[in-house]
């Protein structure tokens, strides 16, 4: 099998932040902020997160929060819910989440749970359970579950379950398996997972597993890194993950390495990009490759961030909260 | 980034520089304009640009929102509302036309529509191009969903779109998938032309064969057809499928010690320092709501409305197939043998059977210390003695269950499983395709549950050839094997524990001499059967003592009904972490455990975290507390394992064989189980 070229990759990571002019990275400017956690989770999992900047990183997240509490993909650009998620993380990943005013930051997010539960992406409206999942798992990080109402948002979550097992992004919308994540991960948040049948899911999932040993995302659809993490946290949260052939998907995900400059890509030989880089370690830290850091399948970090958040300070009632600072 | 070949590392081109820095000028005033809330004409040009370069720039779009509110603001003429809302539809379409995967601009297209100005025929046209350039784009399926119910367009209409489209293409997962949302809304409504449901199912049946037989290997039909199985087997009302103590049965309650000799069967008698015995009844389905006022229990020393009920289930949701309460008896020396009534009523099933106590006072008769060791070796276990009498295995001449209603449709039911097996296998006579053979097992074993839930029904189950297609699988489609050898030993256990003379050869007698908590010294012994996972669990509610040793479990789901265990022996298998063992907090009966040589402590990623309860999914209240058990140290290592044992009172654990086991853990053992006796078969002092 081939090996995990992590100094590449990690230098990989480090060189597209640096990277400003050519016209991708101008394109790609307004998710900065998911490209952040993304690099960052990734430098974690391969043991290398101590080669970046942690205050630089950090006071750069937080000038991408607004008034309104959420952050914005870039500094000036809009606050939407996918970058709020991923400033909680990056800010987690650092053990930071004591700069946050996390009063501020849980209103923003409960006030975009809409009247059935479901939640809105922004102010402008578009409801997703990528959403809801957003919502959900930040509160949890933040331990603010309390500011939404959990039972609307798991009954909105269910009733995107279709007959297939899976979940789509609103009510008889088709199963995708990065939907699916986010639907069983809002369930497993909230100890919910008994909505959903296991067996039915887990199969479906486990036939996303093709002949090159890749994953697609939906039936009849090309293999690509990233459902690695999509498909395989699934299976794993429904403990199902014993049903595909674990040591063939590591070889694909391995065979889309660029070996001599580091990252990964969708599809063996393709051009790679932070987004797959991510993915494909992330897949293989759920496949338990060797040297690399455990990721928790629920909340997309490393087990050792999730564990120092949810059992680090029992001793304290863990809805305690440090005291509220602001820090620009 | 998706399916861009990789190119040989070079240093940025100046075109690219150029594009890029044309582009980062027009963001440069896109984002002027936003700031300084300008929604002039020339204004929303450049942020149209912008969006028509990079339609992933969200805030353009927000900013578009804003311009058309804020330009609308006081215009009352229709056509006017209309062109500027026309613009942005125009800017839109524009933008899929270069990403049609774009959420935001398939959004705000929704919210222009909203607005009730726009044609919704258009959409439509506008649609029909995109569907034909990539039909399975879930966002304009979705969108297609979106303006069927602006225009109220009936849901016939859209199953005819979706026929149209299948019959194109079989190959179209998304329109097999809305074609399952739409039909199940219309058969739920009962809507003209789509009663009755088995009319409507069999011509379902015959739309998918055609495109099943056409191309075998394509996904998109099987899972279809396993929606029209699922709909057709569905089960109805929940019936009540097997109780403890059994239908029929004669128990005998002993408390504070062991029987005597002159008790004639060891399945059903029970000893209790409790003053109390289970009822256990269990369902064809998970249900919820069981109490007094769903149950009626007739029994001299209770009131009914005095029992309380619980599911026996490890997460939160209220519903399990197994329940529980507890009946008391009263606290008399009683040697009249004389036995007690005992009837219970749930809908339409019913079960009775009787009760007749003896107290022992004396020392244990025959039996050994409590402190005695359990030994899991095979000269323990004995099959000399004849079992007079049979383990309550469910079937039908025990019949607890009332008839059910007659069901019209049943002669339907089977003969379309009938149908559909005959087809299917004469379509695997000519070609090898593994999700043929899937189907063709779980029509089979959907067949054989049929047949069990008619009463006297003697045609023969169909467990070997599933079996064999299982095994079949296996070679075939390697990747998936774990998949086959789950449900391949569903079907092992059933077969072995769903008929008598089966279930009597796994049935041994333990020992000469055993602890009291045994009072009941029969072993089943389904240990070396190469078992990946377990159930059938109906007909081993009476169980007290398990082997299921040597096997390759990976989970034990479903061993919460099994109230009875006392000792269990789970040596041996794949058991990865103690998560996995959640269902042993609910067995409080439990004294002996083994778990020895498991893989628990051997994995980075623990695959039932979130199966299990704890603070990472709010799983546990204010109960939660493990700090009294473990010190700071122990409390990241350990806390699964805390969690499940601060609740047993076990004297005998085996641990030795997982990655885990140190002198540490073990010492934490002894912290947290303050009755154990025997550690990895050293006393504990
Ligand atoms: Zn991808």
């Amino acid at each position: 099998m081939e090996k995990l070229e992590v100094e590449k990759h990690a230098q990989y990571i480090l060189s597209v932040e640096k990277r400003k002019d050519d016209f991708e990275s101008v394109v790609m400017e307004h998710l900065r902020m998911n490209g952040a956690y993304w690099g960052l989770t990734t430098l974690d999992l391969l043991g290398k997160l101590e080669i970046v900047d942690k205050d630089e990183v950090v006071s750069w997240v937080m000038s991408c929060q607004h008034e309104s509490g959420g952050f914005g993909g870039n500094v000036g650009h809009d606050p939407h819910i996918l970058y709020t998620l991923s400033a909680v993380q990056v800010l987690a990943l650092f053990d930071k989440l004591d700069v946050l005013d996390i009063d501020k930051l849980s209103n923003y997010i409960a006030s975009l749970q809409n009247e059935d539960g479901s939640f809105s992406g922004d102010m402008w409206g578009e409801v997703d359970t990528r959403f809801s999942y957003i919502a959900i798992c930040c509160l949890s990080l933040l331990h603010r579950l309390d500011k939404i109402n959990v039972e609307k948002a798991v009954n909105y979550v269910v009733s995107c379950k279709n007959l297939d097992g899976g979940f789509g992004s609103i009510p008889g919308g088709e199963s995708h398996a990065g939907q699916i994540f986010c639907c069983v991960g809002a369930l497993a948040i909230t100890g919910s997972l008994h909505h959903v049948d296991k067996d039915l899911l887990g199969w479906w999932l486990c036939e996303r597993q093709v002949k090159s040993g890749g994953l697609n995302g939906r039936p009849e659809k090309l293999p690509d890194v990233c459902y690695s993490w999509w498909v395989l946290s699934s299976l794993i949260m429904i403990d199902r993950v014993h049903w595909i052939d674990k040591e063939k998907l590591a070889r694909f995900i391995l065979d889309c390495q660029d070996k001599e400059n580091g990252g990964i890509s969708d599809r063996p030989d393709d051009a790679v990009d932070v987004f797959h880089t991510y993915f494909g370690v992330a897949g293989l830290s759920l496949l338990e490759y060797p040297g690399l850091k455990a990721i928790d399948p629920a909340y997309a970090l490393p087990v050792h961030v999730v564990n120092r958040i949810f059992f680090g300070q029992m001793k304290t009632c863990p809805t305690q909260q440090s005291s509220p600072r602001l820090q620009h | 980034m998706h399916g861009r070949p990789r190119k040989p590392q070079k240093p940025v081109d100046d075109a690219s520089i150029a594009k890029a820095a044309k582009l980062r000028v027009l963001q440069a005033q896109f984002f002027q304009n936003h700031h300084d809330k300008i929604y002039a004409k020339e204004a929303l040009e450049i942020s149209a640009k912008l969006l028509e370069t990079n339609p992933e720039a969200y805030t353009a779009w927000n900013y578009r929102k804003l311009a058309v509110e804020h330009n609308l603001r006081s215009e009352t003429d229709p056509d006017a509302i209309k062109a500027v809302l026309d613009e942005e539809l125009r800017v839109v379409e524009s933008a899929l036309r270069r990403n049609f995967k774009c959420y935001g601009a398939w959004h705000h297209r929704k919210w222009v529509l909203n607005k009730g100005y726009s044609s919704v025929d258009h959409e439509f046209r506008l649609l029909d191009q995109f569907q034909k350039a990539d039909s399975r784009n879930f966002h304009a399926w979705s969108y297609r969903r979106f303006v069927a119910a602006l225009k109220n367009m009936s849901e016939e209409e859209e199953l005819k779109y979706t026929t149209d489209m299948i019959e194109t293409n079989f190959s179209n997962y998304s329109a097999w998938h809305n074609r399952s949302v739409l039909l199940s809304h219309l058969l739920k409504q009962k809507i003209e032309g789509f009663t009755p449901r088995e009319k409507v199912l069999t011509e379902e049946y015959e739309l998918v064969h055609q495109a099943l037989f056409t191309d075998p290997d394509d996904q998109s039909g099987w899972f279809y057809h396993f929606w029209l199985l699922d709909q057709t087997v569905t089960p109805g009302a929940p019936v009540l499928v097997s109780s403890w103590p059994a239908h029929g049965s004669d128990l005998f309650v002993s408390f504070k010690g062991n029987l005597d000799g002159g008790v004639s069967s060891s399945f059903t008698s029970f000893c209790s320092d409790k003053g109390a015995f289970p009822l256990i009844i269990y369902f064809n389905q998970s249900v919820g709501g069981i109490n007094s006022s769903t149950v009626t229990v007739k029994h001299l020393f209770d009131k009914n409305e005095d029992l309380i009920w619980v599911p026996l289930a490890t997460n939160n949701s209220g519903n399990a197939q197994a329940w529980v309460t507890f009946l008391r008896f009263p606290d008399v020396k009683d040697d009249s043998l004389k036995a007690y009534p005992v009837e219970v009523k749930v809908g339409h099933s019913q079960c009775a059977f009787t009760v007749s106590l003896r107290s022992i006072d004396s020392k244990h008769g025959e039996g050994g210390s409590d402190m005695e060791m359990i030994v899991w070796k095979d000269d323990s276990f004995h099959a000399s003695e004849p079992l007079l009498l049979s383990p309550p295995v469910v079937s039908l001449d025990q019949a607890t269950t009332n008839k059910e209603p007659e069901q019209i449709d049943s002669r339907w039911h089977e003969e379309t499983l009938a149908n559909e097996i005959a087809l299917f296998q004469e379509l695997l006579s000519e070609i090898n395709c593994k999700i043929g053979k899937l189907t063709l097992a779980r029509l089979l074993r959907a067949h054989d549950k049929m047949i069990y839930k008619m009463p006297f029904a003697d045609e023969k189950t169909h467990s070997k050839e599933v079996l064999d297609l299982f095994s079949d699988l296996m070679k075939l489609d390697p990747s998936h094997s774990r998949y086959y050898k789950d449900e391949h030993s569903l079907v092992l256990m059933e077969q072995v524990v769903s008929n008598r003379e089966s279930l009597l050869t796994y049935c041994w007698k333990y020992g000469e001499a055993h602890p009291s908590y045994l009072c009941n010294p029969i072993c089943l012994r389904l240990s070396k059967l190469s078992l990946s996972r377990i159930g059938s669990f109906e007909n081993l509610l009476w169980v007290q003592m398990l082997d299921l040793s040597h096997n390759e479990l990976w989970s034990i789901e479903g061993l919460e009904a099994m109230q009875l265990l006392s000792c269990l022996n789970l040596s041996n298998n794949k058991l990865r972490s103690f998560t996995a063992l959640e269902p042993l907090k609910l067995l409080k009966s439990l004294k002996v455990l083994n778990i020895s040589y498991n893989e628990i402590g051997a994995h980075s990623i623990d695959t039932s975290r979130y199966l299990f309860s704890s603070p990472l999914s709010h799983t546990v209240g204010d109960d939660w507390n493990i700090d009294a058990y473990v010190t700071d140290g122990v409390k990241m290592n350990y806390w699964e394992a805390a969690v499940i044992f601060k609740g047993l009172y076990l004297t005998q654990l085996d641990v030795v064989g997982n990655a885990i086991v140190d002198e540490k853990f073990n010492l934490f053992l002894t912290h947290i189980l303050p009755s154990l006796v025997w550690l990895d078969g050293d006393r504990v002092y």
